[in-house]
């Protein structure tokens, strides 16, 4: 069977339905071709296998996939699919001067990118497509020819709501009052769905409806962000922290961080009501001890590894972060969802995470 | 005006491209004009015009103007 019959028999299943056993013999199959097909398309991810000691391709658990650190996509370009296939490449968020990440995709790729986001949030949201808050400013997705990721975040999400409206005026990031009553007006009896950044969401929302001491109330909001806590964590802002003043702001009681990354497609993983990001049954997630990426065992902080069964344009199917984390447990979230389940705790200092991609660099041929 | 008439208005419109390019076979993301953002412009002309709510697996399934009709067709919009 091709690797695409495989996945495309991942669609069929329960998102978070199946138990971690169960889930390992449907993905290590993809997991393992993904290997090989990537080893026989891409030169250069070809190469990295080749000095590993370990000749073999077909790993016996998701621990044995072989990793390449995420950071290796920020110095080189790595694809598995000729320049005529490629659909479109993406590139993370960066501060000026530094490198951003640069993602091939081709086109079936990028269609199971959408179908995948697409069945992982109707876990959440439903399928009917709700009224939309986006906590930012219109000009985010403006030029349509190169998107930030936070723009192409927003747009990935926008497929969930309808009346998008935007509430931040582009020159000084305010609310647009005019615009956020009568979006409530219309809309705050029923189910709202609100999406934005973290850091916006706390900044531009959050902290700025506390200082004007002005309240709305949004009792059946959905609020869904993603985009990383580091700036919340310097300010000491916590979840539970940002959970309640949240509420206290909004009245908006349902939130759903999610944790995922631009350098490999499918994995989103999504916070349930007891705060736990859910792998599902697309993707998995290991932690891994930094000093010597042995597996950590549950409830001890290591090195976040993401493995996805989507990405067939370019090697990205096992990709060990710099995100910092604790494996939670395993089929028995409260919650009711199967799998594994994780938290993110931050980040690896910079001249650790340095330290990671040296050693993998010595390797090189 | 008839439905199909009514259907090529509505993608002439949201993509900004001339009726004429309008065919069932017409895919998305095969030109520049449809792309994600204009598909969220297509979607809601598409509810506009035919009175209709689209859920969110109808717009992940509309990959061509042909699957559209199909989508169309579930919402009793004949073709
Ligand atoms: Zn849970």
């Amino acid at each position: 069977m091709s690797i695409q019959a495989l996945i495309d028999e991942l669609y069929l299943e329960p998102v978070y339905g199946l138990s971690q056993q169960e889930k390992d013999q449907k993905i290590l199959p993809i997991i393992n071709a993904l290997t090989l097909k990537h080893e026989e398309c891409c030169e250069a991810y070809g190469n990295i296998l080749k000095v590993r000691n370990d000749s073999s391709r077909i790993a016996d658990n998701i621990a044995d996939v072989p990793f390449l650190p995420v950071r290796l996509f920020k110095t080189n370009l790595l694809s598995s699919v000729r320049e005529s296939e490629q659909l479109k490449v993406l590139t993370s968020s960066g501060t000026t001067g530094q490198q951003v990440s640069r993602i091939v995709l081709d086109k079936d790729t990028s269609v199971y990118q959408t179908k995948t986001v697409v069945k992982i949030m109707q876990h959440f949201l439903g399928k009917d497509r709700l009224p939309m808050l986006i906590i930012d400013h219109p000009n985010v997705v403006k030029n349509r020819q190169s998107f930030s990721a936070r723009g192409a975040g927003i747009l990935g999400m926008s497929n969930f709501g309808r009346s998008h409206t935007y509430i931040l005026n582009d020159d000084d990031m305010g609310i647009d009052w005019e615009k956020l009553v009568s979006f409530l007006e219309k809309y705050s009896g029923g189910p709202v769905l609100l999406f934005g950044f973290t850091f916006m969401v706390w900044k531009y929302l959050i902290q700025a409806l506390e200082k004007t001491g002005r309240r709305i109330n949004i009792p059946n909001g959905i609020l869904i962000h993603s985009g990383g806590w580091k700036k919340l964590v310097e300010e000491a802002v916590d979840n539970e922290t940002f959970k309640s003043r949240l509420k206290a702001a909004t009245g908006i009681n349902k939130v759903h961080n999610f944790y995922g990354m631009v350098e490999q497609v499918g994995s989103i993983f999504v916070e349930c009501e007891h705060g736990h990001l859910h792998a599902p049954i697309f993707s998995d997630v290991i932690i891994r001890n930094p000093l010597d990426w042995s597996e950590m065992p549950a409830n001890e902080q290591g090195l976040v590894q993401v493995v996805s069964c989507l990405p067939l344009s370019y090697p990205g199917h096992s990709l060990l972060t710099e995100d910092l984390g604790v494996l939670l447990g395993e089929d028995d979230c409260p919650c009711g969802k199967k799998g594994r389940y994780f938290s993110v705790s931050g980040r690896l200092p910079k001249s650790e995470a340095r330290g990671c991609s040296d050693t993998f660099q010595e390797n090189r041929p | 005006m008839n439905n199909n008439e009514l259907l090529t208005g509505a993608f002439s419109e949201a993509l900004v491209i001339d009726k004429s390019q309008v065919t069932n076979e017409l895919q998305y993301n095969s030109i520049k004009e449809w792309d994600s953002v204009a598909h969220m412009s297509l979607v809601a002309a598409l509810e506009e015009t035919f009175d209709i709510m689209l859920d969110t697996d109808d717009i992940i399934d509309m990959s061509s103007v042909l699957k559209a009709k199909e989508i169309l067709a579930k919402y009793d919009v004949k073709f």
